[in-house]
């Protein structure tokens, strides 16, 4: 729980834990994302640092002799050290609806907490990319007067997207309120 | 004066002398030329005979006045019952009409020159309007009829009483007289540091490459921030007087140039006040505001504390500014050494307030029914510490920052705030004020 020294707190802080002594009929029930999005940024990780590899490796073996193809390594490193820490990254953000506001959490290194109230919601946008399309995913993104508020939801599947876009916009007109 | 029906909005043209605005147009693109290459420019005017050259110059004039008088030919507006609508445009036509009720403060200003001709600017802050959807210009009369008649529509009276309603009386709470704001002019860090670095900047380039045109092109920009930091400064800010009245908050200044300027009620996002180090022994404060869409900030330019705080009382009803703020915890020494102490949080009833700064100190209050989101940060090194920063976002695209505090109380203070956005939503004044 958040009450714990700043060592427990950094571990926590990952993990779908409810926060400490609240309202407990307003716990949050937190959603992970779905691991669509994972094996997207995975699989472009692997093709673009993959093909990096070999064209370091090859270009450098041939023109440079083969102790300069050992650069060839570097982006071999990033790719295995980037496959966990895209996991790492993918299983901090999750989302919640509470009643009244919606709480997005994401980050490891930097972690980051957003609490956006349904009222306060000027437009709630549902886009996707051309890779995202193919993987069939979406994001959320929604936007307040403050351009400051950074409250985006990736990769999410496009039905529940569009879900949330449907129930953001009806608890916004709800709970509507002028700046 | 007879109210016309909705349908169709009487349309009336700016002031006649709108079109001499864009005249000297071609005149000022002639003189940057010539300044920014001056050689060039006195050789191809030597080239030149005085009949091509005044026909020239006779053409530019008639093909800006021209220009100035189709524009002026083809802007309209007209005010409905619920929008100020805006109709420009000779080639590229463009409609605006901006909704009464989403006004965020009017704007009436009178540059120097206008004050001569007898004409002023009116425009209306909304979020998204900018300059080209100013009324420049209006007659001086004409401007604070259609204030008036502005502020009354979006207040919701009924349309018919509109005209009836006139101006609403104005109580003067505050005037910052000339010697005081020079006083805080010479006492403000930024006016001498300026014009320190516009005195010793130049010598040393001077001696560095013996080259004219470098010390000129230093010491010109330098000399005019310092000018504008220091004069320039005092010349705006020169009879500055707060007024309050049922349309919300008054605010005249400038020596040359006037700015009219009504907040109504309910519109500030954000208070700041400022204690630069030098005032703190005279215990003065400057107070700055954050409302939506507009572009000026300055609320009080300098002022006694106390008196300063029953203007804010004014401007946020029922708020107090708390006399103690809570510092961060000691570890957060760890991670911005000495600076740590200059922040400090509280939380009232009614605002968020924010501290910032050890010398030029500036705490910010935002009313919890103005936050647009809540944000908690935290990095690598303050996971370390257990530290975190709670962001708060206003409708004004400003956000303030409670830095550095303690994890768990950060997690609680997030959702608290959220909690408090929502209440104080509930008891906000509705956006027609007077409804």
């Amino acid at each position: 729980m958040e009450t714990g020294t700043s060592e427990n707190a950094g571990q926590t802080a990952g993990r779908p834990a409810g926060r400490a002594a609240g309202v407990p009929a307003d716990e949050p029930v937190w959603i992970a994302l779905p691991p669509g999005l994972l094996r997207m940024r995975r699989l472009l990780l692997v093709v673009w640092l993959g093909l990096l590899t070999l064209a370091t490796g090859l270009l450098l073996g041939l023109f440079a002799g083969p102790v300069w193809a050992a650069f060839a390594l570097l982006p071999l490193a990033a790719l295995l050290w980037g496959w966990p820490m895209l996991g790492r990254n993918w299983r901090s953000w999750r989302y919640a609806e509470r009643a009244d506001d919606l709480l997005i959490s994401r980050g490891v290194l930097w972690h980051e907490e957003t609490v956006v109230p349904y009222g306060r919601m000027q437009l709630v946008e549902v886009t996707s990319g051309p890779v995202e399309r193919h993987f069939g995913l979406a994001s959320v993104q929604l936007h307040t007067a403050a351009a400051a508020t950074d409250a985006r939801i990736p990769g999410l599947v496009p039905a529940e997207a569009e879900r949330l876009r449907d129930r953001l916009t009806e608890l916004g007109e709800a709970r509507s309120a002028g700046l | 004066m007879t109210t016309p029906p909705e349908s169709v909005p009487r349309e009336r043209r700016l002031h006649p002398v709108t079109p001499l605005r864009r005249a000297w147009a071609p005149v000022a693109v002639i003189a940057g030329w010539a300044v920014h290459d001056p050689d060039q420019a006195q050789r191809q005017l030597m080239r030149l005979t005085t009949t091509v050259l005044l026909a020239a110059l006779a053409a530019a004039v008639l093909g800006a006045a021209l220009y100035g008088f189709l524009s002026w030919w083809f802007t309209h507006f007209s005010v409905t019952d619920t929008e100020l609508r805006i109709r420009t445009g000779l080639v590229f036509r463009r409609t605006a009409h901006i909704r009464l009720e989403r006004i965020q403060a009017v704007d009436v200003t009178q540059p120097l020159l206008a004050r001569v001709a007898g004409v002023a600017k009116l425009k209306l802050d909304v979020v998204g309007t900018d300059k080209k959807d100013e009324l420049a210009y209006l007659g001086q009369e004409e401007a604070r009829v259609l204030r008036a008649e502005l502020l009354a529509r979006a207040a919701g009276f009924a349309p018919e009483t509109v005209h009836e309603v006139g101006e609403a009386p104005v109580r003067q709470l505050l005037h910052v007289p000339a010697r005081v704001l020079a006083v805080s002019l010479v006492l403000t860090g930024a006016t001498w540091g300026t014009l320190a670095a516009a005195l010793v900047v130049p010598p040393l380039l001077w001696f560095a490459t013996h080259s004219v045109w470098t010390v000129l092109a230093t010491a010109l920009p330098l000399l005019g921030a310092a000018g504008a930091s220091s004069v320039g400064r005092f010349v705006a800010e020169y009879d500055w007087t707060v007024g309050e009245s049922p349309d919300g908050l008054r605010i005249d200044h400038g020596l040359l140039d006037r700015t009219h300027e009504t907040v109504p009620p309910g519109r500030v996002q954000t208070i700041h006040i400022v204690e630069p180090l030098l005032w703190r022994r005279r215990g003065w404060v400057r107070i700055e505001l954050d409302v939506a869409g507009s572009s000026n900030s300055v609320l009080i330019p300098v002022a006694p504390r106390e008196v300063a705080e029953s203007v804010i009382a004014r401007v946020l009803p029922g708020v107090t500014v708390p006399a103690t703020l809570a510092r961060p915890p000691r570890r957060a020494g760890r991670c911005l050494p000495l600076w740590w102490r200059g922040y400090g949080i509280a939380v009232t009833d009614t605002v968020f307030v924010a501290r910032h700064g050890l010398l030029r100190r500036s705490i910010a209050l935002v009313p919890h029914a103005k936050v647009q989101s809540v944000r908690l940060e935290q990095g690598p090194w303050q996971r370390r510490q257990g530290l975190a920063d709670v962001r708060v976002d206003t409708g004004a695209n400003k956000t303030v920052t409670a830095r550095l505090r303690d994890a768990s109380e950060a997690a609680e203070l997030l959702y608290a705030q959220a909690d408090r956005a929502l209440t104080g939503r509930r008891e906000a004044r509705p956006d027609r004020w007077m409804a």
